[in-house]
């Protein structure tokens, strides 16, 4: 029903998401925004349950403004998806675990951009391009096929484009629109949401 | 023993309370000092309380939860008659695909839902509620059907519940559940407005709200609310809503009484009022006051919006809300296609019907429409349908002679 994606390339991360907030059968929202900014460099996507998404992802989310508080320099990517992983598996095997599948962005200055991929059994994985949802099942092919690791700006917009024509054409059900950002060394872009309706 | 006791003790507490977690030692605190532990079901199995020194016991942000000890002991030791449950619908689904949603339709037949105590009776959740915003404020309506599998248990049940001045409540879900939580959460917001000298935004009280309903999740606790408000400015205006703060409220509940013989001219004559305030309060920090819409479901979904409808006869209600719903509307329109979605969903959902509830919140406060039956409106609607297949007759037959 929900679908995240990611692509990484040389200096940049691009990320999309689809904007549906939906209970049962109905599409309660149709502008949901599933990005939660973690730092100046770092989103976190998050999709699964209803109430566990945004109880999660906010915790992490001022838990790492927290950390830059108290310690006066933010957490690395790679710091702030192992701190997630490590708090997915801890609930886990308890009476309350959290229900999400998660993308985490981000873009460090000693290390370069990184996309990470969680899923609810709390399993992290630095992937060069990544999808959550029944989407992920159409599009990860797509990704196989096209991707390169030195691709620019233009490619990766182009392969997302890509991406989502492919889940227009089979995907049963109707994702209207999709937010897209991308991460470099100036922080999050906030690109133009996909796909365009007719003007 | 006790079968006499002595003033004193009961005044002095001597005696250990009856209820222990009712008394004010036991709180569950949600401090920023919290922050490492989430604060979710009890986990560690214990009722903790953190007070901040020298602040005189209670600091602002703590407040008073009725958690259930059974919420900390596994629900497969606590009531259940046979380890052997029946499944719910939720588990089943979560097995096909981690990223499906959970659906909360009402099962087509009767069957318990997964309970750890033998439930007496069969849960249903049927209503229909909905609310919108609009240039004129806040539009809250709701059928007054309460339902129990096939039996109405309630024919005239009020399922908008005011919780301040300014913020109604339109509930769905377990009828008792609705009306503990609102209570609660009037109680907290009232708490907020001592502590801080300004009510707590319509997007303070969801975030409230959601946070309390969070640990109970995975139970069968059912709460879907719209909070339906309207934000006002703050220290600006405060002294002219705090003057009328007193005046409004007993208005209110003077002519919620005289509402009840005419509607028609309260409508009429606060009709100039509202839309004068409203401008004034428009033209000022409009970004943050205004009317605000957000729904609060005890699964944990927040969502912040401008029409949300809730409830087994929702979907019915939104298509007509879709396409006749826009900012512009005036009071009466807004009113009209209120009336109108609750009629068309009571018309289709079998656990939706009798009465319509309207209430209209704007910067003035809450104003409430007389609930209206909607037998007569059908009987109405029966009656003008009945009029035009006369009157397409008629035609057809001029049309005939006239060949």
């Amino acid at each position: 029903m929900e679908y995240l994606i990611g692509i990484q390339g040389p200096d940049f991360v691009l990320i999309a998401a689809d904007n549906v907030a939906a209970s049962s059968i109905i599409q309660m929202k149709h502008d949901y925004d599933k990005m939660f900014k973690l730092s100046e460099k770092i989103l976190l996507l998050c999709v699964g349950e209803a109430g566990d998404t945004v109880q999660f992802a906010e915790y992490i989310q001022k838990n790492v403004q927290l950390y830059k508080m108290r310690n006066g320099y933010e957490l690395s990517p790679a710091a702030a998806a192992n701190f997630t992983r490590k708090n997915l598996a801890d609930y886990l095997r308890s009476r309350t675990p959290y229900h999400v599948n998660l993308l985490l962005a981000g873009y460090d200055e000693a290390d370069g951009p990184g996309l990470y991929y969680m899923d609810h059994l709390s399993a992290l994985a630095k992937a060069p391009f990544a999808a959550h949802g029944y989407g992920a099942f159409l599009t990860l092919s797509i990704l196989d096929r096209y991707y390169k690791p030195d691709l620019t700006r233009e490619e990766a917009v182009d392969l997302l484009k890509k991406c989502l024509a492919e889940l227009n054409k089979r995907f049963i059900l109707n994702l209207p629109s999709f937010t897209v950002r991308l991460i470099d060394k100036d922080g999050i872009h906030d690109m133009e949401k996909l796909p365009v309706g007719p003007k | 023993m006790f079968h006499c006791l002595p003033r004193s003790s009961v005044c002095e507490n001597d005696s250990p309370p009856l209820f222990s977690q009712w008394s004010a030692p036991f709180l569950r605190s949600f401090m920023p000092e919290d922050s490492t532990h989430l604060s979710g079901g009890g986990i560690h199995g214990e009722a903790f309380s953190t007070r901040l020194p020298g602040r005189g016991g209670l600091s602002p942000l703590e407040f008073y939860m009725p958690i259930a000890e059974y919420l900390t002991e596994s629900p497969i030791n606590f009531g259940q008659t046979s380890l052997r449950s029946a499944p719910t619908n939720l588990l089943n689904i979560d097995h096909l695909h981690p990223s499906l949603p959970s659906i909360s339709l009402p099962p087509p037949t009767p069957f318990p839902i997964s309970p750890s105590v033998p439930l007496p009776f069969t849960l249903s959740h049927g209503t229909t509620t909905l609310g919108f915003a609009f240039q004129g404020g806040v539009i809250a309506a709701a059928d007054t059907r309460s339902s129990c599998s096939g039996l109405v248990a309630c024919p005239a049940s009020p399922k908008v519940l005011p919780i301040h001045s300014h913020l109604v409540g339109t509930t769905s879900g377990t009828s008792a559940d609705c009306a503990l939580w609102k209570r609660i959460l009037a109680r907290e917001l009232r708490l907020y407005q001592l502590r801080h000298r300004r009510r707590l935004s319509t997007g303070g009280a969801a975030k409230l709200l959601s946070h309390m309903l969070h640990p109970f999740k995975g139970t069968e606790l059912c709460v879907a609310a719209t909070l339906c408000g309207w934000d006002g400015d703050d220290e600006k205006d405060e002294e002219p809503i705090t003057d009328k703060y007193g005046n409004i409220s007993t208005n209110q509940v003077t002519s919620s009484g005289s509402n009840n013989q005419s509607t028609s001219t309260a409508a009429a004559a606060s009709q100039p009022l509202i839309s004068f305030t409203t401008q004034q309060v428009v033209e000022s920090r409009s970004r943050i006051c205004g009317p605000r819409v957000i729904y609060v479901c005890s699964d944990g979904l927040r969502l912040k919006g401008e029409l949300f409808s809730v409830g087994s006869g929702s979907p019915y209600a939104y298509s007509i809300l879709d396409s006749s719903v826009y900012w512009g509307m005036s009071v009466q329109e807004a009113t009209a296609v209120a009336r109108e979605a609750v009629f068309r969903a009571t018309y289709r959902d079998a656990y939706s019907g009798n009465n319509v509830d309207l209430y209209h919140v704007t910067a003035k406060g809450w104003r409430r429409r007389e609930r209206e039956n909607l037998k007569e409106e059908y009987y109405r609607e029966k009656e003008r349908e009945r009029k035009r297949v006369a009157e397409r007759k008629a035609e057809k037959n001029k049309e005939k002679f006239n060949v």
